[in-house]
Order: C-alpha cells, then sequence, then structure tokens
C-alpha cells in the first residue's frame, strides 16, 4: 500500500533527527501520538503536535510516560496508527505496557531517544546504555523488534519501517536513537508518496461468528478488528486462549507464549538489518550502531591506511539480533572489535553468537560524548595481532 | 368515572426462573423480592449451595427485582400474562 | 418455559459463566444495573467499549459481551482516553475497582478528569484491595482492619466523590448496591452526559473487608446499606465522606455542564488554524 499523501512532506530538508522522526511517523501513517516531555526526545512530539492538526489526528500529552504508553495502545484499537516518545527515565516507566502490547499484539511504536544514565543521568548527552532494556526491560518471556538510526536521513526511513513491522508482526517495535543523531541536522529526503511503501494494519474480514481475535492460521499472526466494528472481542493482559478469553492453565501460557515469540524469532532473517563492508577475507570486522557507527567509520578507515584488513558491520536491527551473520563471520574473522556508548551490551550479543570461534573485542564508553576514533583505533589495532 | 382503584383488578402474573449451577446462595434474591415468593431451598447444586426456589408462586408480579439483585445473573422474574383491569 | 430469558444474558459472555466473583459480592449487582442502563437508554451496542483494570471489578470487561479491554493495573483510564480520541464516536465506559481507580490509577483519574475527556466510569468502591486478599485501599475506612493495617487502619481515607468534584467531573454520583433502579437510572443519565462521568458504588466484598471487620456477610452488609443510607441528591461532596459503620450518603451530587475534552481542542484548533484543520479523518489504517 502506498503512504497516505496527507502526511508525507515530499522534498528535501535539513533537518535533525527528532524531528525526521516525527515525519517518518506520519509518512508510516501515524494519525495519534501520546507523550510526555523528556530531553532529548520531546522534539519529536512537539513537531507532531503541530503537524498533526493539519493533517487530521492527535496529539496528547498525558500526566506521565506510563500513561502516555498505554493511551497510545487505547488508540490502537480504536484504529489508529500510534507511537509515543520518551528517554531512559520514561522508558523505564513504559516497561509494563511494552509487556501489555507484546502480550495483546498490539502494534505501535516506542522512540527511545537515548540518553546518559542510570537515572537522571546526563538529559542531554548521547548513550547506548537501553539497548538490553529495551529487549529484556519488561517482565516475562516476549520478544520485540528494535532498529538503530545512525542519521537524520534513517531516521525518517527506518521510523516507516518501525511502523511497518509492528502492523506486519503485531509486536511493539523499539526506536533506540541516541541524543546525538536526535539533535544532529542533516539532508533528509522525503520522497513523493507513492514511492514510500506503508504495511496496512492486518484487520480480519471474517464474520462475527468466524471471527477469533487470537486465532491465527498458520503465519503465527492473528488478524485484528477494532473497537466499534460489531466484533465484540475481548482484549486482557491475562494469559489467553484463541477467542481471548483468560485462561490459567499451562499448556494455554506455553502455546500463547510459544507463538509470541516464534512469529519474531522464525522471521528473524528477514527482519534482522545490518549493512556490511569489506566483510569478506578481513581479520578484523567492527560491529557498531547508531552514532557509534558513524566514529568507527573514521577508525576503521585510519586501520585501512595502515594496510589493516578490517570489515564493517553496522546493526540497524539490534533485535532480533543478526545472530546468523556473526556466527558466520565468526568462521572467517580473527576477532571482532564492538564499540559501544555503553559498558559493555551488545559486545555480549556478539560474543554469544561467535560462540568461541572468534575473539571479541569491547571498547565502552560510559557516555555523555562520543569515542574518539583513535581508541576504537587501538583496539583494532589490538584486535589484528 | 369512578377513580381507578386497584382493589378488584388482576396483579400481572409474573415467573421466577433459576439457573441452579450459578448461584452462590447470597440471599439477595429472597431478602428483597417485595412480595417474599422465594427461600433458600435445602437441594445443593454441584458448588454445594442452597439455590432459591418458589414458594408464593401467586404473589410473582415478574417485577425482577431478584434478578437485578442477582450477583451471579441466576435468576430472573419475567412478566408473563399481560396486566389486566388497569385504567378503565 | 425455556422462551423466558434474562434480559441482562444478551450483555454476558455466558460461555463464562459462572464467574469468579464471591458469594454475596456487589459487583454482578452493579452489572445488572449496568445492563439494564444499556436497555433503558438504547446505547449502540455496536459503539460502546468497555475498558477494566486490574481487581475484581477488572473482571467485568472479560464477563460482559462487547468491545472490552481488560488493561494494566491503574491504567484503563488513559487507555479508555486513548480509545475515545482515536474513534469519538465510541462510547467508551472504565468499569474498575476503587484500589485500581484511586490508588495506582489515581493520578489518571485526577487528569481524566480534569480535561473533562468523555468517558463514563463507574467505580465500584468494596473499600478494600479485595483481589490480592484484602489489603488497605485508600478508601479504607478508619480503624478498618486489614491484611497490610492488621492493628487497623489509621491513614484518612479518599472521599471519592469530593475528589473528582474538586478534580472536573461534570457528573458525580454514589449509590451502594442496595439501590438498584437508582444505580441503573444513574448510569443511563452519565450515558447522555458528555464529559467525565464519575459514578461510586459502594459495595460487599463479604470475603475481605467484612469477615475481617466481623461486619457480616454480603445480606448483611446490603442491611446495612438499606439501613444507614440517606439520599442527598445535590449534597456537598466535601460532607459525604464514609466511616466503617456510619451513614452513607448516596444520590447524584454534581450534574454540571462544561465542554468536553474533544470539544476543547476543536475549538481550539479551529480558531487558531481556521479552515487548515484537518478534522480528525476517519481512522483507518488499511
Amino acid at each position: 500500500m502506498k503512504a497516505d499523501p496527507r502526511g508525507v512532506l515530499t522534498g528535501t530538508h535539513f533537518m535533525d533527527g527528532d524531528h525526521a522522526c516525527c515525519e517518518g511517523a506520519l509518512a508510516a501513517g501515524a494519525r495519534f501520538a501520546a507523550g510526555y516531555p523528556i530531553t532529548p526526545s520531546t522534539e519529536v512530539v512537539e513537531r507532531f503536535a503541530s503537524r498533526i492538526p493539519t493533517v487530521g489526528g492527535t496529539f496528547i500529552q498525558m500526566e506521565d510516560e506510563l500513561a502516555a504508553s498505554i493511551t497510545l495502545q487505547g488508540a490502537v484499537w480504536g484504529g489508529a496508527k500510534a507511537f509515543t516518545v520518551t528517554s531512559g527515565p520514561g522508558f523505564s516507566l513504559m516497561m509494563e505496557h511494552i509487556g501489555y502490547a507484546a502480550m495483546t499484539e498490539t502494534p505501535c511504536v516506542f522512540v527511545d531517544v537515548q540518553r546518559g544514565g542510570p537515572s537522571t543521568g546526563l538529559p542531554t548527552l548521547p548513550a547506548q546504555a537501553d539497548m538490553m532494556q529495551a529487549r529484556w526491560g519488561s517482565h516475562g518471556d516476549y520478544e520485540i523488534i528494535a532498529l538503530c538510526p545512525n542519521s537524520p536521513q534513517e531516521c525518517f526511513d527506518l521510523t516507516i519501517k518501525a511502523f511497518n513491522l509492528a502492523e506486519e508482526f503485531r509486536v511493539p517495535v523499539m526506536f533506540m536513537m541516541d541524543e546525538v543523531v536526535g539533535h544532529m541536522t542533516e539532508k533528509v529526503v522525503i520522497p513523493p508518496a507513492d514511492q514510500i511503501e506503508v504495511v496496512p494494519r492486518k484487520h480480519t474480514h471474517k464474520s462475527v461468528s468466524e471471527y477469533l481475535p487470537y486465532g491465527t492460521n498458520g503465519d503465527m499472526v492473528p488478524e485484528i478488528a477494532h473497537a466499534g466494528e460489531g466484533y465484540k472481542f475481548h482484549v486482557t493482559g491475562l494469559t489467553h486462549d484463541e477467542r481471548g478469553y483468560p485462561n490459567m492453565t499451562p499448556q494455554v501460557q506455553d502455546k500463547l507464549v510459544r507463538r509470541l515469540q516464534n512469529k519474531i524469532r522464525s522471521a528473524a532473517d528477514r527482519i534482522a538489518l545490518f549493512e556490511e563492508e569489506q566483510t569478506e577475507g578481513a581479520d578484523v570486522v567492527v560491529v557498531s550502531y547508531g552514532i557509534t557507527s558513524r566514529v568507527a567509520q573514521r577508525a576503521i578507515g585510519l586501520a585501512r591506511e595502515r594496510g589493516l584488513r578490517i570489515g564493517k558491520l553496522r546493526l540497524i536491527t539490534a533485535w532480533p539480533f543478526p545472530e546468523k551473520k556473526i556466527a558466520e563471520l565468526a568462521a572467517c574473522v580473527k576477532a571482532f572489535v564492538v564499540p559501544e556508548l555503553n559498558l559493555g551490551q551488545m559486545v555480549r550479543e556478539v560474543e554469544r553468537a561467535a560462540a568461541g570461534k572468534a575473539r571479541t573485542f569491547a571498547v565502552s564508553h560510559a557516555g555523555g560524548g562520543v569515542h574518539k576514533p583513535e581508541e576504537i583505533l587501538k583496539v583494532i589495532v589490538e584486535a589484528s595481532r | 368515572m369512578p377513580k381507578h382503584s386497584y382493589s378488584g383488578g388482576l396483579v400481572a402474573k409474573g415467573r421466577v426462573s433459576i439457573v441452579v449451577e450459578r448461584c452462590k446462595a447470597c440471599g439477595f434474591c429472597v431478602e428483597f423480592c417485595p412480595t417474599k415468593v422465594l427461600a433458600l431451598s435445602s437441594a445443593f447444586n454441584s458448588k454445594g449451595y442452597h439455590p432459591p426456589h418458589v414458594v408464593h408462586p401467586e404473589k410473582c408480579s415478574g417485577c425482577d427485582l431478584c434478578g437485578m439483585y442477582c450477583p451471579d445473573f441466576a435468576i430472573y422474574g419475567s412478566r408473563v400474562t399481560p396486566v389486566a383491569g388497569g385504567k378503565e | 418455559m425455556s422462551d423466558l430469558v434474562n434480559p441482562v444474558e444478551q450483555f454476558l459472555r455466558s460461555d463464562r459463566m459462572p464467574h469468579i466473583w464471591c458469594p454475596g459480592c456487589g459487583i454482578g449487582t452493579t452489572v445488572n444495573c449496568f445492563a439494564q442502563a444499556l436497555i433503558e437508554s438504547k446505547v449502540d451496542l455496536e459503539s460502546l467499549a468497555v475498558v477494566s483494570g486490574i481487581g475484581c471489578t477488572g473482571r467485568v470487561a472479560g464477563y460482559v459481551k462487547l468491545d472490552s479491554f481488560h488493561t494494566t493495573h491503574g491504567r484503563a483510564i488513559p487507555f479508555a482516553t486513548g480509545l475515545k480520541l482515536a474513534n469519538p464516536k465510541l462510547n467508551v465506559v472504565v468499569y474498575s475497582g476503587d484500589g485500581d481507580l484511586s490508588a495506582i490509577g489515581g493520578n489518571h483519574l485526577i487528569h481524566a478528569a480534569r480535561r473533562n475527556i468523555d468517558l463514563k466510569v463507574i467505580c465500584v468502591n468494596n473499600l478494600i484491595y479485595a483481589m490480592t486478599g484484602g489489603q488497605t485501599a485508600p478508601t479504607t475506612p478508619d480503624h478498618a482492619i486489614t491484611s497490610t493495617n492488621p492493628y487497623g487502619v489509621f491513614e484518612p481515607s479518599f472521599n471519592l466523590p469530593h475528589l473528582v468534584e474538586a478534580a472536573g467531573a461534570v457528573y458525580v454520583a454514589r449509590w451502594t448496591t442496595f439501590h438498584v433502579r437508582q444505580l441503573a437510572r444513574s448510569i443511563s443519565e452519565a450515558f447522555k452526559k458528555k464529559g467525565f462521568s464519575f459514578i461510586e458504588v459502594i459495595s460487599p466484598c463479604p470475603t475481605l473487608y467484612q469477615r475481617r471487620n466481623k461486619l457480616g456477610d454480603g445480606l448483611d452488609t446490603m442491611k446495612y446499606y438499606k439501613e444507614k443510607s440517606k439520599t442527598r441528591h445535590g449534597a456537598p461532596t466535601s460532607e459525604v465522606g464514609l466511616t466503617m459503620t456510619g451513614e452513607i450518603i448516596v444520590g447524584k451530587f454534581v450534574d454540571r455542564d462544561r465542554p468536553d475534552y474533544q470539544t476543547m481542542m476543536r475549538g481550539q484548533m479551529t480558531e487558531s488554524l481556521g479552515d487548515k484543520f484537518a478534522e480528525q479523518a476517519e481512522m483507518v489504517c488499511s
């Protein structure tokens, strides 16, 4: 399906990541946002607040992030594509409702413009230390999808991707920006609406009597209905059967929770996006994401100038983690070097996926700034020995 | 025109229906039936509760107050014959 | 005789009966009144949605045969806010308990009332956290014994009608589960209001509240409601606080008019943007 032109600001812009993210949401068809102010993310909803009344839709600033993260889900069940935007402290408050969205299979997007943490931390400065929280933050076994843009252009493009994945898999999608990408201004090209592919909601066409709100026909993702369409369906955070009725048995729990997991894992290869460069015949592959990938680019260039055979793997999808790709590369490289703005999070996934076939070097940074390329270069050189 | 009075008129006939298995013997219906049609029976449902039973069927007007009070949706009153002898 | 039908049955998920509420609990009674109100006010069931939080009353959403949402603890109101804003044609009822709405959900309760979001809130107040085993709630009267105040509650409790009136609700009423006709009528009145309506229904919790405080069972409590309640329509809400065994003031306390959230939003946007304001298109994302 093509994007609705009303939400698409076709043209070439000079825009920061926060604003580009908002435009991506509008282009994707988002017509509802519930938010709460938190640096460094508020610009996204501020722009949405100014744009949506002329596009047609609603923005509401709620009393806290907890409310925002469930108000947007009410809007989804009212028929809208909806999202919220926050940063560390708010993201922590949203965890229960990320779990609710996963359990009730409510398609929606949570944008986290990461800042220095823990706690209040460094509100105006970058970090990438919410990556594990994005994956494991709520309670219980569940799967989510997480994307990591590294430029304002990607903030536009990948936000559309986030909404499309949310609709396709009926899952909450985490959009893991960081303060630098959010506040960095670059060229952003927004194509005409008819060149933007948008995934529609997987709405049921069954009759009221046939429709099973959580029944699936093989592809593990149930068809959805909205309130006010006469289906009289029930949605609950309790473990539920295919009718959506609460059912407290281990059998129904096993069937439901494994489906919620497998619907993502079975499609992981298709979802796990990454950018690969000169990994063929490389001794060392630098694995990075978000703003750090741009700093790493400089370090890779310096290393290649010294004749070192360095490959680049940039994660676009953090979750599901592209473990197959890492395992594949691990068989032919000496080591992975993983710079990130935290004290070691995605590096653990790289290490796990490499399964000892290649060494893994972290280049940790406690947040509040970005690496110096030389810091990364030093570790690349060491890893190449 | 004589002023209307109920003295000679027929009171609407009503009937009580009881869903025995839903009853938890709270006694609301027995207590709040305006004409004391009901009493808890000595019988048991499968959960071991004493459901109500009708002791004065002729007194039931089908007002469904028993149904309104019943927290278990286990009883309700229905008007069975039309109200006769109302206003002349 | 089988052609006789319980007027409430059409609203129930009969395949989920009998329900889990205890003998003498009043929640089921409030559902009868809700059903009666739906019949009387001829609400279009297709556009009606019920949103519940967590707790005994939270299970109402699962038992009514309507578009219904059993959300997280305390968050029925914000969920309902989103539902209503995304599809203003929906008639959204929040049906939850005193703990869910006024403790963990208290922040959302007062903000939704302040904004005057068009929601009908039915708050079944059994004066305790029942589902989790009888802990103190913000509404538990003084000196009551609970599992978390085994030596007697000493915190002052909320006067919910006073709280929501102060926050901005346009319709505030309180009944007990004894006042079945009045409660049904009150819910019907709320359906006619546009804005934040709040109906508190005092209900027995025989298993935990009455039992631990030696106040008898559900039926004894209903008799207490009958004997000790006093209808005072328009009573100042500051005077309707509750005590463990004292008088219960019931009635319609507040019935005022104030533009609801979406009316205010539309007015402000039209004033600022004129015809550039795009009335929210029909929410169709397919």
